[in-house]
This record gives C-alpha cells, sequence and structure tokens, in this order.
C-alpha cells in the first residue's frame, strides 16, 4: 500500500503544479477546439449530419496521444532542477514516481476530453454516458501508456534536443496511419494492411463504434485489449528505466 | 559514523573515461562535523553521490549510518539527509508545501508531517517566506530550505554539497551557525567545500581531495601543523649573517630563510619555541625590532601535498 500512498504523493504534488500554471490546461484545450471550430466544419460536406459523430472520436485519441507523448519534456525539466534527485535519496517507491506523474497526465486529459465532447453536443454530436464512459477509459489506457513511454524516454536520453525529434519521428506516422483525421475505409488496401498493425488505429475504430452507439462490437473489447496489452508492456518498461536509471 | 574502502567511480564520456573517484578510505566519527575540501572536480560531490546511494561505486565498500551501502541502499536512505549542490525545489510550491511533502516521502503521517515543517521553519528562521513560493527566494533563503528539507525525517547523518557556495557573508555565517547548531544536538555532519577558511573554522576534521583521492587527512590545526608547524618571522635591527648562524643550531627550528632585513623560522609549535627565540636573542644582546607569529593556511597543506594553490583554482 506503500505504492499507492506514494503515487498520490507524487500525484497530488504534480496536480498541484498544473493547477497553478493553468497556462497548460488553456493550451490544452484551444487545440482541439481548433480543430472543432477549424476543421470539422470541412467534413460536413464529406459527412454530413455524421461528420462530429465521425470526427470526435478521432480527435480525443488524437488528444490522447499527442497530449501525452510530449509529457518527458517536464522531467527533464524536473531532472535538471534537481527534484527528482531529491526524491530519489528518500525511500519513495521508484515505480510511484512514474506512476503518479502518469496519473496527473490520464487526469489532465479526461478534463480536456470531457470537455471537448460537452462543447462538441451543440453541434450536434450524441453519445450515450457508458459508451462515453468506455470511451474514457481507452483514452485513459492510451494516455497511460504514451506518457509512461514518454517518460522512459526522457529517462535515457536526458536531452530535450533529443526528445523532442524522436517523439515526432514516431508520433507522425501514427497518426497518419490512426484514421484519425480521415477514416481508413477511404485509404488502398496495402495502406489499411499497415494501419492494422498500428494500436492506436483499433483505438480509434472502436471510439468511433461506441460513439455510433454500438458498445458491443468486437472492435470494442479488441481495442481495449490490444491497447491494454501493450500499455502494460510500456509501464513495465518505463518501470524497469525508472527503477535504473533513478534507483 | 562512514566508514569507506577503496571507493572508486569511474564515468564514461565520448573523451573518454573519467576516473571521478580513485579508492577513496574515509572514517567519520559520530557527532563530528566532518570536510571534504578540493578544488572542482576533484571528485567531492561523486564521492558524496556514492554514499548517499544514488551512484553505485564501481569498486569499494562502505558503511554508512551504521547500514551497508550496497546490501541495505534502503537503510542508509532511512537514516541519512543529503543536500545536493545544485538543491531541488520546484519553483511554484512554498517551502511549507515542500517540508510537508518531503516528510510524507520519508513516510510521516500527514498531522506529524505539518508539525515538522513547523519546527524546521522556526528553527531555520524561515516564517517570513515560508508561505510565498520558491521562484521568489534570494539565494540563502533557498540554501537555508534545501538544508531544513535533509533535516524532515530526523537523520542522524546529514550530507550537505557546498551548503554555502554563492552566498553572501552574512548568509554563510547564517548556515555556518545552523551546522554547528546541529552539530551540538548530536548529527554528524559530512560537507564539502573549497572555501579554506570555511573548512579552518566550521569543520571538526577534514579531508583534502584532489584529482579523485585524499592527499591529506585530520583536523584543521593537525593538517597545518604536519606541513610547516608554525612559522615566526623576527626582525633584529643592525644583525645580517649572524642571526642566522644563531638559529640554525636551534634544535627546534625545523627550517629558516631570511626575507628582506628579516628572518622567517619554521618551528613545529610557536607557542613553545617563541620565548625560547627570545632568550636566544636575549642571550646574543641582540635587540628586537619586531616578531610575528603565522599559522600555516590550509593553502600552505594544499600547495604542499599537490603542488597547486587551491586559492588560484578556485579563483
Ligand atoms: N555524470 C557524469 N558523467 C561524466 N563525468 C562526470 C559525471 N559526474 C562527474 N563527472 C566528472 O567527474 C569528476 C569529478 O566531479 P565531481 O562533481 O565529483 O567534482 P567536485 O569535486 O564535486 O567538483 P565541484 O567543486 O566543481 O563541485 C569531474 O571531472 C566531472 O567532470
Ligand atoms: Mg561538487
Amino acid at each position: 500500500m506503500k505504492l499507492v500512498r506514494d503515487t498520490w504523493l507524487v500525484f497530488s504534488r504534480q496536480m498541484t503544479l498544473v493547477l497553478r500554471n493553468p497556462i497548460w490546461i488553456i493550451v490544452g484545450l484551444t487545440q482541439p477546439l481548433f480543430f472543432l471550430l477549424l476543421f470539422a466544419p470541412l467534413l460536413r460536406p464529406l459527412f454530413g449530419d455524421d461528420a462530429y459523430q465521425i470526427f470526435i472520436p478521432g480527435l480525443l485519441i488524437q488528444l490522447a496521444i499527442f497530449g501525452t507523448m510530449f509529457v518527458g519534456f517536464a522531467l527533464i525539466a524536473e531532472l535538471r532542477q534537481g527534484v527528482i534527485e531529491r526524491m530519489r535519496v528518500t525511500p519513495v517507491s521508484r515505480l510511484a514516481l512514474l506512476l503518479g506523474r502518469c496519473l496527473r497526465d490520464i487526469v489532465q486529459l479526461l478534463v480536456q476530453a470531457v470537455a471537448l465532447v460537452l462543447l462538441a453536443i451543440p453541434f450536434g454530436l450524441s453519445v450515450q454516458v457508458e459508451n462515453l464512459l468506455l470511451t474514457l477509459a481507452l483514452l485513459a489506457i492510451i494516455a497511460l501508456l504514451c506518457s509512461a513511454v514518454s517518460y522512459g524516454i526522457a529517462l535515457a536520453l536526458r536531452s530535450e534536443d533529443a526528445l523532442g525529434p524522436l517523439v515526432n519521428a514516431v508520433s507522425v506516422p501514427l497518426l497518419l496511419l490512426s484514421g484519425i483525421l480521415l477514416p481508413l475505409s477511404y485509404a488502398p488496401g496495402w495502406l489499411q494492411n499497415i494501419a492494422d498493425l498500428n494500436p492506436f488505429s483499433w483505438a480509434v475504430t472502436a471510439a468511433r463504434e461506441l460513439f455510433a452507439g454500438n458498445t458491443g462490437a468486437d472492435t470494442v473489447w479488441q481495442a481495449l485489449l490490444i491497447v491494454g496489452t501493450i500499455a502494460f508492456a510500456g509501464v513495465a518498461w518505463a518501470a524497469r528505466a525508472f527503477a535504473r536509471g533513478i534507483r | 559514523m562512514i566508514q569507506t574502502r577503496g571507493l572508486r567511480k569511474s564515468f564514461r564520456t565520448r573523451q573518454g573515461l573519467v576516473e571521478a573517484v580513485r579508492g577513496v578510505d574515509l572514517d567519520v566519527k559520530e557527532g563530528e562535523i566532518f570536510g571534504f575540501l578540493g578544488p572542482n572536480g576533484a571528485g567531492k560531490t561523486t564521492t558524496l553521490r556514492i554514499l548517499s546511494t544514488l551512484l553505485p561505486p564501481d569498486d569499494g565498500e562502505a558503511i554508512v549510518a551504521g547500514a551497508d551501502l550496497r546490501r541495505e541502499p534502503g537503510e542508509v536512505r532511512r537514516r541519512i539527509g543529503y543536500v545536493a549542490q545544485g538543491g531541488g525545489t520546484w519553483d511554484e510550491v512554498t517551502a511549507r508545501e515542500e517540508l510537508v511533502m518531503q516528510a510524507r516521502l520519508y513516510g510521516v503521517s500527514r498531522a506529524e508531517a505539518k508539525q515538522r515543517a513547523a519546527e524546521l521553519i522556526s528553527a531555520f528562521q524561515l516564517e517570513s517566506f515560508a508561505d510565498r513560493k520558491c521562484r521568489t527566494y534570494s539565494g540563502g533563503q533557498r540554501r537555508r530550505l534545501d538544508i531544513a528539507l535533509g533535516l524532515v525525517h530526523r537523520p542522524r547523518l546529514l550530507f550537505l554539497d557546498e551548503p554555502t557556495t554563492g552566498l553572501d557573508p552574512q548568509s554563510r555565517a547564517h548556515v555556518w551557525d545552523e551546522v554547528r547548531r546541529l552539530r551540538d544536538e548530536g548529527m554528524t555532519v559530512f560537507l564539502t567545500t573549497h572555501y579554506l577558511d570555511e573548512a579552518d573554522a566550521l569543520c571538526d576534521r577534514l579531508a583534502i581531495m584532489d584529482h579523485g583521492t585524499i592527499v591529506a587527512r585530520g583536523t584543521p590545526n593537525e593538517l597545518k601543523r604536519e606541513i610547516a608547524g608554525d612559522v615566526i618571522t623576527v626582525g633584529v635591527t643592525g644583525a645580517g649573517e649572524q642571526v642566522l648562524k644563531l638559529f640554525e643550531a636551534e634544535p627546534y627550528v625545523r627550517d629558516l630563510e631570511p626575507v628582506g632585513d628579516r628572518l622567517r623560522l619554521y618551528v613545529d609549535d610557536g607557542a613553545t619555541a617563541m620565548p625560547r627565540i627570545l632568550r636566544v636573542l636575549d642571550d646574543a644582546e641582540l635587540s628586537l625590532a619586531s616578531v610575528e607569529l603565522h599559522r600555516p593556511s590550509l593553502d600552505d597543506v594544499f600547495l604542499h601535498k599537490t603542488g597547486r594553490s587551491l586559492r588560484d583554482e578556485a579563483a
């Protein structure tokens, strides 16, 4: 239970820091708002009234990936500031140092996601509560995966200059191969085959099924299982990096 | 309180292997202020990081606060406090919040953590800024908070890495007082410094480190005596060669050299040599114009051991 307690301690400190620097919340919310206001209207002629129903789930997944992929930057800043070293000489659980931060990232993401959904409702979006909750669970798992991996990489590289390009190099193909911007049913066969290897494309498909009201669709549990498994592996890897890098 | 044998640590860098610590043996006694004096890059921080479990040594053994460094790092962590050279606080939180969190990290309950934070705030006189964000603190205020953070779990042994570097004289004096107070309460304090006066005035015993090894150790007085004893300079009116001859035969004079119209005598102990010197001059019926007793500084010690002056390095 020390792990839970320590995770909570790290999480509360991280939340305090976020709340004292609300600029990040505002930036985090305006980005999806831009997509909602400036990009979604382009889809209307293509998809008619379904435009938001198709686009918002993808946007949520994108938010979960890109909102958390870069969290490693904050860790590098903390390493430089010496706060990590200060934590390391205490008996605090090393895993808690990782999980507390991931938890902060998840909470931050879920707040943004809920805000985005609420904003889209006046535009004609509709979703049942249980389907929304399932989508949020999926988003939380993605956020856990991306933030843990980002922290793990940050710890290995210890340099902002190296982290930025690396994360970009990984995330752009992931984004393009996920069907976030446009459904992959428009893609040629070979592109669809590659996209099938991208766990996030499963997540996007699942989220669209949920927003279409198909709670029982196979892709829903498949996506949860796939992303869940990878998230578990990602956290295990990052936890090892934490245990070794900051033993 | 600390015993180490043959501690070693090298870093692999693109430019090759840096041997930061090359076989360090230490014995730090309970309840003393132990100082680590050395120029930049001597390996002081690396040694401290090894002893506080932050870095695994490549080789060597250490018992820190009664726990084996390799086998029980968790136990070592519970028993020691460590204040890093650069400190480590978040800008957007207050000293009180940092102290409470730090205590909680050691498993202390919330109520108890608040209590301890309040105690440390008053002990370190942080009241006037304890509820302001750390971002707004002066260097001295920040340093006092760093030290207080190392004490929330009431360790028996505190490591302070350059506690006063970059502080103004008043803040330095303040930190010195705190360190002495901790020692008087029974704590063992292990600090590093590259200030000669700090090593001299504050430390009960010290080790001088250079290029990853310890080149000298002892109390500040022992170290200084080991080198040259004391230096006595006498000025004698209207005498030259004659005076030199007079003292060459004296057994307690280790070495002597004329400097201008004065004579420098290196002796083991100035306090006992002084009256004998005066008697010699008296017996020779020479009249004394001036006499001066200097204690050799730690810089002389460093100079003697390494061939370089610490003062030049620090400048
Ligand atoms: N992580 C590291 N990687 C590579 N080299 C390192 C690392 N840490 C320290 N060194 C090197 O080890 C040597 C000793 O460094 P250390 O920080 O222990 O010196 P120091 O005595 O604390 O010096 P200062 O008075 O400047 O703080 C230096 O040459 C330093 O460059
Ligand atoms: Mg140092």
